[in-house]
């Protein structure tokens, strides 16, 4: 449908090669390639304005023009750029010096919180810790027992006193969880939250209690790679709403070009740290910022080229 | 005739020249995009605005909102067929009308099969939910729920992971032998880039087909989805024939554009829209509020 940014860009150095050095003109009819290849991944408008300031500033200086080849050197740049926001290094779970720790899980409808929350159960679990997962979506019908079937398939234990179902109060049972789990020596609570809207006022508020009432050593933005402009406007409202402490980026194994990351990574200021690229409990791993940037500008080839050059 | 002077030419550049500014027209573009439209309809309907101000000399820019309202509706198109065949089919006789909804992964099917439930109830319908998500944890329970909610029953395996083509095949077996008027298919969510789940999904759809045509396939597309829309929607609809869209999560920020594109690109039209977690928030698909909430 669309040719990929790496042949756009490829076309338009062809009528730069021999040059030598870039025009304003030159770097105007790059930056607009880049900005293009960045909407239709799907990063937020504002986020682009940004981001393509910043590169054609940089595309415009010394370093571009003095570059033996100026238009391999703006994509280097670009790449750089990208990783840059998302992180440049990954970043590792923060755990508590005093278990237990508590993560929460936050996020839209759907953005697959409970899936991850059985992730994050095995793959504690297997590195050596005690998790508890806990049940505090009483809303969406069989929330809970959704849990407690991904628990169970995990090996993990799930704690859920309450049915859900639209009974029970999320912010007592997540009190509670990490309650049991001191007193059960569980070292790691992991609370799965109701999905909600960003504009949904009294649901942020539950949020906000949740988070109060547990004081978690990370909150974790669970967003779906699909999702278009608006993640800016979503994560914005998360960030106020229950301040986050790190994004994780699910439905990685379909064929979206991801741009969100970029998106809420630039919003939020807070890094990725998990990509998840499946249904199963395993399908679930550290986030790779590089392989991420390679993915939203869909320029595996061009790296390549200029690797070769 | 042409001009040579400067003069000449700075007039003709002025009367050729948009009356509107720049900033004007990058406003319109950003709000088609905002909105999820994507580049190629946002660029290509803020062109073909461009030549009807310059031919009209519209000078307002509140004028031109107008006219990019007119625009978007015209291609949203307001004179599609958004009707949902629930009806018994005439041939063959004594089945129920089967509707099958299908998608990506938590976009909202399961909710939506509730909600349709409860419209058609209130329609006086006798109604099944077939659970041909047998693969999700608890996708039948929360169905069943649904079901128990809105008070009809639901056809489900006692096992998870049997085959999903044999329960709707048993859901529309149930129906049929019930009188019902609909029997609704709720499928597990499904990336359209996994051709063996979507060869599953095609199966489960021939094998209804077998005793039973199905009426309607609903797509059900996730509002807050951006440009991977298209691409969902497109080979949805190549392995299953997608005969309309639900646009759920609608009552958030998301605008939903990018159904602009799917229906242009397929000819699939958007036929409800999700309001909410409610069972009564499901709503035919209205393309002025459609427009009006991106136009704002
Ligand atoms: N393909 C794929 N599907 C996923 C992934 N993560 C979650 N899912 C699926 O996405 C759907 C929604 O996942 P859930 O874990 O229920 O999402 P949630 O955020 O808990 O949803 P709510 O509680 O309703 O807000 C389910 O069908 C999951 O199996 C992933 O990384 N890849
Ligand atoms: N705000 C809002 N939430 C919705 C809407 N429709 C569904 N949801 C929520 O979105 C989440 C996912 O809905 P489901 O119906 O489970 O989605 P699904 O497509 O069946 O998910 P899978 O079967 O896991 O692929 C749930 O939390 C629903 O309550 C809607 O129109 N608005
Ligand atoms: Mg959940
Ligand atoms: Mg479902």
């Amino acid at each position: 449908m669309f040719s990929s940014l790496s042949d756009r860009l490829t076309a338009t150095f062809k009528g730069l090669r021999g040059k030598g050095r870039l025009t304003e003109a030159d770097v105007d009819t790059t930056v607009r390639e880049i900005r293009r290849a960045l909407l239709e991944a799907d990063v937020a408008l504002p986020v682009v304005r940004a981001f393509t300031g910043s590169i054609r500033e940089r595309a415009l200086s010394a370093e571009v023009s003095q570059a033996l080849n100026p238009a391999q050197q703006i994509v280097k740049i670009v790449n750089e750029e990208l990783i840059g926001v998302l992180g440049g290094q990954t970043r590792r779970l923060r755990f508590a010096k005093n278990p237990p720790t508590v993560i929460m899980l936050a996020g839209l409808q759907g953005a697959g919180k409970t899936t991850l929350a059985g992730k994050l159960g095995k793959h504690l679990k297997d590195t050596g810790h005690t998790p508890l997962l806990v049940a505090c979506d009483l809303q969406r019908p069989n929330a809970v027992t959704q849990l407690q079937v991904v628990g169970q398939r995990a090996g993990v234990e799930v704690f859920a006193p309450e049915p859900g179902n639209g009974v029970g109060n999320p912010v007592e049972v997540a009190r509670r969880g990490v309650e049991h789990a001191r007193d059960k020596q569980y070292d790691v609570v992991v609370v799965d939250t109701a999905g909600r809207l960003g504009v949904d006022a009294e649901m942020m508020q539950q949020a906000s209690d949740i988070r109060e009432a547990t004081q978690p050593d990370e909150v974790l933005f669970v967003v779906d790679a699909m999702i278009g402009q608006d993640a800016l406007a979503v994560a914005q409202a998360f960030q106020e709403g229950v301040d986050l402490t790190g994004v994780v980026l699910t439905k990685l194994d379909g064929d979206a070009r991801g741009g969100a990351a970029l998106s809420v990574a630039t919003t939020t200021g807070r890094p990725v740290l998990f990509a998840s690229t499946g249904e199963g409990l395993a399908d679930f791993e550290v986030f790779h910022p590089d392989r991420m940037a390679s993915r939203i500008l869909d320029m595996g080839d061009v790296l390549t080229l200029i690797e070769q050059a | 005739a042409r001009s040579n002077t400067a003069l000449g030419r700075g007039l003709l550049a002025l009367l050729s020249r948009d009356t509107i500014d720049e900033a004007t027209w990058e406003e319109v573009e950003d709000t088609l995009l905002m909105a999820d439209l994507g580049v190629g309809p946002a660029t290509e309907l803020v062109d073909r605005l461009r030549v009807r101000v310059r031919t009209l000399g519209e000078r307002d820019p509140q004028r031109v909102r107008a006219m990019l309202r007119e625009e978007l509706l015209a291609v949203v198109d307001p004179s599609m067929d958004r009707s949902l065949s629930t009806s018994r089919p005439a041939d063959p006789p004594g089945h129920p009308a089967v509707v099958m909804v299908v998608g990506v992964n938590g976009t909202g099917k399961t909710t939506t099969v509730g909600k349709l439930a409860r419209v058609l109830v209130a329609e006086d319908k006798d109604v099944v939910l077939g659970a041909a998500d047998t693969f999700r944890a608890a996708a039948a329970d929360q169905l069943a729920t649904w079901g128990e909610r809105v008070g009809v029953p639901t056809v489900r395996s006692d096992r998870d992971g049997a085959d999903p083509a044999s329960v709707a095949f048993e859901a529309v077996k149930t129906g049929t032998e019930a009188e019902a008027d609909v029997v609704l298919i709720d499928t597990a969510g499904r990336l359209q880039n996994k051709a063996g789940l979507m060869d599953e999904l095609g199966k489960v759809k021939r094998v209804i087909e077998r005793s039973t045509p199905v009426s309607e396939v609903l797509l059900v597309l996730d509002a807050t989805t951006g440009q991977n829309g298209l691409k969902q929607a497109a080979v949805f609809s190549q392995v299953v024939d997608v005969t309309g869209i639900v646009l759920t999560k609608l009552d958030g920020t998301a605008k939903g554009g990018i159904v602009v594109a799917v229906q242009r690109e397929l000819g699939v039209p958007v036929k409800l829209v999700g309001l909410g977690e409610g069972p009564d928030d499901l709503a035919p698909f209205d393309p002025e509020a459609f427009v009006d909430a991106i136009v704002g």
